[in-house]
């Protein structure tokens, strides 16, 4: 065995020197966990689809009546019960209105309830869900006791006497969906900021002098924003449905204003008929209540954290 | 166990006084009187109505006076109705409406856990797409939408099935169909969620360690567990679905509760809308109830930790 070694000249080795800036450097910009989350959400085909579908709702809603020579409200007597055709795009309905005009004047009133009709309660929800998380105590004893009892009754009851009492139409639902469906927000969040405000981040501005207001809405609140958010998309088919559902048993929006939910009950009266007239509303709320449906469950996935692994 | 049991009990009677309470006062605020709507009866006639059913007394005597009558399951006469209690109203409506709900049930409960657990057991493949493709349908399609394509599709084109009324097996086909596939789809949901949630657990993985059978694994420990989320989701959707589904009860024109709710509401009939309120109160604060005990059937550990 020849015990003869590679020589190599010292010359041949150049100190790379050790720096220790430059081993702390980061290469690549960092991704926050907002962009983290969106970059997955524009991955999920599906839900984009749910989204793409929501946005050209929402463009209808706002276009449509404006571009269309036809008002929601203008009778015709002459044209009723037609089909569709070119000028009337969905045809008419029984008072000879046009119901292209009509569905997307629906559309905003039922885009707008649904979506006031789930962020108003999650606003409240968060605020009195934090309130009592941080607190604790009696003030969150006595709330949660409060919750508890009112979660056990049924919410359309609730919604249905406050409606008798404020009066029908969207500003009346919305009102009614903010007084009963900010319970389940309230749980959730204040569940969260319980196990939040333990945490160091919480005591290092607790020390620097930070007050109430500033620790539960700038700390605690902001790190709940994820469930939240889902359940708030998850929240706007509810909200649609249920107004569809109300105006649909004649305790919700009251005409002249169309909802989709009073189309479909004025459909159901002539669709032995004219099924087209039921069929028109009736597809477009189970297509938006589908397209929140997909964007909710996407969202979902690309907050989950356990989904990253 | 007892102590919780107890504790239960106090917050449900104290639910349903809030909820007879709340109730009784919102409904005698709203604008009008009972008697308002019958054209027929003059203004004098009126008053003569709204003194016979002690209308006129002061709103505390009233309140008194019902809550007394409550407390012997004595919900008054309705207002609308002649000669009609809320008792009897409740007694001839209830058993179609919980009929139809138990019907659906039936229908729901078994296919949404089946496709539930097979979709969560097929992960990503075709089969699981479709389960999921079926419960986001279903969940997003409103039952009163379900009920009048079913409606159209198998009465008025097919006519193989009678189109509305409750006169027999035949007629419950349709309602029990449009109410089904809508608890069926969040049951599906619900199921595979908590499937998938369950088979990454520790003690799954120690028990197909421990050698167990595929079949012993999923029945004995994953099914059982996924099992606790839906038990909780059970007790308000069987209170809800044996109260009838009001629209479901309206499209069909089946005579339960539903529709006596909403025609009570619009019509200011107070005791029929109070006793159905305070009937349907009942029954969900029950079925919760229920639920909490059930709880620690499934899962012991719920049960020590109480």
């Amino acid at each position: 065995m020849r015990n003869e070694t590679i020589q190599l000249p010292e010359a041949a080795f150049i100190p790379v020197g050790l720096s220790l800036s430059g081993a702390e450097n980061i290469s690549r910009p960092s991704i926050t966990f907002w962009a983290d989350v969106r970059r997955r959400l524009l991955k999920n085909k599906v839900a984009m689809l749910g989204l793409w579908l929501i946005l050209l709702m929402t463009l209808l809603a706002v276009l449509a009546p404006i571009v269309s020579p036809f008002s929601y409200s203008y009778q015709d007597l002459a044209i009723i019960n037609q089909g569709p055709s070119a000028a009337h795009w969905f045809g008419t309905d029984s008072l000879g209105r046009d119901i292209w005009v009509r569905v997307w004047v629906g559309a905003r009133v039922s885009l707008a309830v649904g979506i006031f009709g789930s962020v108003i309660p999650s606003l409240i929800g968060i605020i009195i869900g934090g309130v009592s998380g941080y607190f604790g105590g009696k003030i969150d004893m006595l709330i949660m006791r409060l919750i508890d009892i009112v979660m056990c009754i049924p919410g359309m009851i609730y919604v249905i006497l406050i409606m008798l009492y404020v009066g029908s139409g969207p500003v009346a639902i919305v009102l009614a969906f903010a007084l009963t469906g900010w319970m389940g927000t309230a749980r959730s969040v204040r569940g969260l900021v319980l196990q939040l405000k333990e945490r160091e981040f919480v005591l290092a501005s607790r020390t620097l002098g930070a007050s109430h207001l500033r620790l539960i809405f700038d700390h605690l609140v902001p790190n709940t924003l994820g469930i939240v958010v889902v359940s708030m998309t998850m929240g706007v088919p509810s909200a649609i449905f249920q107004e569809a559902y109300l105006s649909f048993i004649g305790l919700g929006i009251a005409p002249p204003i169309p909802s989709w939910g009073q189309l479909a009950n004025a459909g159901v009266a002539v669709f032995r008929v004219f099924p087209s007239q039921l069929f028109i509303p009736a597809i477009l709320i189970s297509l938006t209540m589908l397209s929140f449906n997909l964007f909710g469950d996407g969202l979902r996935d690309a907050l989950d954290p356990r989904l990253r692994m | 166990m007892g102590k919780y049991i107890v504790r239960r009990l106090v917050i449900s009677v104290l639910t349903l006084w809030l909820l007879a309470t709340a109730s009784f006062f919102l409904l005698r605020v709203l604008p009008g009187n009972p008697f308002q709507t019958e054209k027929l009866l003059t203004v004098e006639m009126q008053q003569k109505m709204i003194h016979y059913y002690g209308l006129d007394q002061p709103m505390l005597t009233q309140y008194i006076t019902y809550m007394g009558n409550l407390l012997h399951g004595d919900m008054g006469y309705s207002m609308k109705f002649t000669n009609r209690t809320v008792n009897s109203i409740i007694t001839s409506g209830f058993p179609v409406s919980a009929s139809l709900g138990l019907r659906s049930l039936a229908v729901a409960l078994p296919i949404g856990l089946f496709l539930g657990i097979l979709s969560a057991r097929k992960r990503g493949k075709a089969l699981d797409y479709l389960a999921v493709l079926i419960s986001v349908i279903g969940v997003s399609i409103p039952s009163f939408i379900m009920g009048t394509f079913l409606q159209y599709i198998f009465a008025v084109q097919l006519k193989i099935l009678p189109i509305a009324q409750w006169k027999g097996e035949a007629y419950a086909v349709l309602p029990t169909a449009a109410l089904a596939l809508a608890l069926l789809a969040s049951l599906t949901r619900v199921m595979r969620a908590s499937m998938l949630e369950v088979t990454t657990q520790d003690y799954v993985k120690t028990a197909r360690a421990k050698g167990l059978g595929e079949g012993r694994v999923v029945f004995f420990h994953q099914i059982r567990n996924a099992l606790v989320p839906i038990v909780t989701m059970l007790g308000p959707m069987v209170a809800s679905v044996l109260m009838g589904t009001f629209v479901i009860e309206k499209i069909f024109a089946i005579p339960g509760l539903g529709q006596h709710f909403v025609n009570s509401i619009t019509g200011l009939d107070y005791t029929v809308t109070l006793g159905l309120t305070i009937f349907y109160g009942a029954f969900l604060v029950a079925a919760n109830f229920l639920v909490d005990i059930a709880y620690g059937l499934v899962d012991p550990r719920i049960r020590i930790a109480k």
